[in-house]
């Protein structure tokens, strides 16, 4: 075991630490602030597959744009903070119903993690992969780069106008 | 490139231990005798009214939502700022393209008003308020 | 395995000496603010503990040290003792990909004047941490349960979040000049007078007022407007959490006029001085002039910081939300068109 892979298992401790306590928190602004952690450990993750600029993307979007906007919306809601949630079905079918979904997703997703042929590049980027992305992204990938700009202006619009309805 | 962002990470270890450690002198330094009145919440001297976990404006919300769509644009124009020398007048217009796209966005919840925020109307008494209307 | 010791070594002394030196200047700039405002009000200011009440800043962070620590009955206690740690070490971690002067040659291993000045994301990184520093506030605000707390807490995040657009737009024309991401890179650009303030004075200013809006100063400080909101965020807080709290602000205004600094007056940069002086690249001499022309530069932004602070009025919240979005963030596009347009030319 060498020292990437202690860096490795450190980041899925804290991922998998802190998701567990997004999910089974019964308090759900406990929820939303350790989302953090989570949102932490996978830029981490990415770092360590050398994916430097992807990593602050993560760090900036996830942690600056989408958990404040996780936490703004939360707090929005009245009285949702004190609130203990409880889900309509009780008992034994609450576990079994879980527990099967849990199975299903977890074994479609080991299947394809196992069957896919997952294309594995020859050398490690010892430089930067910005300059990469950039050039890659105005050359090869044009029309993905323009559609997501549509695709951020519709998600403007459609946001403000659910918002502003009351 | 690991090992720069190694030692970041170890960096940031060292400095939240030493966050820590700074608390954890306060806690042995530090007196402790709470009482009802000195825990509860500050409101000026006042009995609190309700919780604080209230419900607030909207608009904070609209905000954060733009942000986050302002955020990924500046995501994208970073790679774009470190080739375009390399690519020239080509990546000029596809950035101009996408820009343009965006601000359409920008200028649409503009119009809209979402990001005026209320102003304040304060009301400045005149020397007419001051005159007690005559009784009849 | 003696080359690892070797980099943990160095990089353990940059650690503790970087550490110490945020710390101190925490410190001296809590001490320069009381000073300077005292003048500028014709007054007298610290004049008591160690001569020209030089020791005042150690006074009270001891002071604090041994203040007792108030949670409220309704607060979050856990939260509430996590959110100065995160502000303090958000604050810390900004200064790590810092270079404080080129590099020194010892033989021939080549060391680097910071923790990962070489960092290839660079000022990224930077945006990145502001992003966490947001959290740090918004959890202080709201697990205090108060309602001037949280009021704070949000104004501040929302303020943060409006003009990180404008930082970042500030930057990217940099970026276009310099064709590089690394702090190095940018600074080493700046060559003798090349410096970004004169070449884009638009993202200058740009950059200034979103600095002074992301560290939460006057006249952006509307968080802590005392008259409406008491303390703001740190309503609640008391004895050392607060100090924290405190020194974070301090320490991000370190990190801005550094930043400030190296993005726009050239870093170590300085015309004449080195070809006057005449110093082996890599020597032990030149990096401690650099250094020197650095930190000047810091203290001088530094002064500007507070100059400002005890010179121009609060602003109305919603003055403070039609600058950040109706005219910075447009001023920052239309700056990287411009910049972009000449660039092609030239």
């Amino acid at each position: 075991m060498n020292l990437v892979d202690i860096v490795f298992y450190f980041f899925a401790v804290i991922i998998v630490a802190s998701a567990a306590v997004v999910v089974l928190s019964k308090n759900i602004m406990y929820s939303a602030f350790s989302l953090l952690f989570t949102f932490f450990g996978v830029a981490g993750i990415y770092v360590l597959l050398n994916a430097d600029f992807i990593a602050v993307t993560q760090l900036m979007i996830y942690i600056g744009g989408i958990l404040v906007l996780i936490i703004f919306g939360v707090m929005l809601t009245t009285k949702i903070t004190g609130l203990e949630m409880k889900t309509g079905i009780t008992g034994k079918a609450q576990y079994a119903i879980g527990g099967l979904s849990t199975l299903v997703l977890g074994g479609t997703l080991i299947y394809v993690f196992n069957s896919t042929s997952w294309f594995k590049s020859p050398s490690v980027p010892t430089t930067s992969t910005v300059e990469a992305i950039g050039a890659s992204l105005l050359t090869n990938y044009l029309l993905p780069f323009e559609a997501a700009s549509v695709l951020l202006l519709l998600a403007m619009i459609g946001a403000a106008l659910i918002a502003r309805r009351k | 490139m690991l090992t720069d962002f190694g030692f970041i990470l170890l960096y940031f270890i060292i400095g939240f231990v030493f966050v820590g450690i700074g608390i954890l002198t306060a806690a042995v330094l530090r007196p402790s005798h709470p009482n009802p009145i000195k825990n509860s919440t500050y409101e000026c001297g006042e009995e609190p009214m309700g919780g604080a976990w209230i419900k607030f404006n909207i608009r904070f919300y609209v905000l954060a939502l733009i942000f986050l769509l302002f955020d990924v644009e500046v995501v994208f124009l970073l790679p774009w700022a470190v080739v375009y020398k390399q690519l020239g007048w080509f990546a000029f217009i596809e950035m101009i393209v996408f820009v343009v796209i965006l601000l359409a966005g920008l200028a649409y919840v503009w119009a809209k008003g979402d990001l005026s925020w209320e102003r304040p109307r304060p009301y400045i008494p005149s020397l007419r308020d001051l005159v007690v209307p005559k009784k009849d | 395995m003696n080359e690892i010791l070797w980099l943990l070594l160095i990089f353990g002394i940059k650690a503790i000496i970087i550490i110490s030196f945020v710390m101190l200047c925490a410190a001296a700039f809590v001490y320069l603010e009381r000073k300077i405002s005292a003048v500028i009000q014709n007054r007298i200011g610290p004049n008591r503990v160690g001569p020209f009440g030089l020791l005042q800043p150690f006074a009270d962070v001891l002071k604090l040290f041994l203040k007792e620590d108030i949670v409220p009955k309704n607060a979050n206690r856990f939260y509430h003792s996590l959110a100065p740690i995160i502000t303090l070490g958000v604050a810390f971690s900004v200064f790590a990909i810092i270079p404080f002067a080129s590099y020194l040659k010892i033989g021939d291993r080549v060391i680097h004047m910071g923790i990962a000045p070489n960092i290839n994301i660079g000022f990224l990184f930077v945006l990145a941490m502001t992003s966490v520093g947001v959290y740090g506030i918004t959890l202080a605000g709201w697990s205090s349960n108060n309602k001037y707390s949280l009021l704070g807490g949000l104004r501040s995040a929302a303020q943060m979040i409006s003009y990180e657009l404008a930082m970042g737009l500030a930057v990217i024309s940099i970026l276009l000049m310099s064709q590089d991401l690394t702090l190095t890179g940018i600074v080493e650009a700046q060559k003798g007078l090349k410096w970004n303030i004169f070449l884009q004075p638009l993202a200058f200013i740009i950059f200034l007022t979103s600095s002074f809006a992301e560290t939460n100063r006057s006249p952006f400080d509307l968080p802590e407007a005392e008259p409406e909101l008491v303390g703001g965020y740190n309503t609640e807080y008391s004895g050392m959490k607060f100090g924290m709290f405190f020194l974070a602000e301090y320490a991000n205004m370190a990190a801005a006029s550094a930043i400030i600094s190296l993005l726009f007056l050239g870093g170590w940069n300085f015309p004449f001085i080195y070809e006057w002086l005449g110093f082996a690249n890599g020597s032990v001499e030149l990096v401690l002039v650099q250094l020197l022309v650095f930190l000047a530069k810091m203290l001088f932004m530094v002064f500007f910081f507070i100059w400002t602070r005890w010179s121009i009025p609060r602003f109305r919240y919603d003055q403070l939300m039609n600058l950040g979005w109706k005219i910075l963030l447009p001023l920052g596009l239309l700056n990287i068109l411009v910049t972009g347009i000449i660039l092609m030319y030239i």
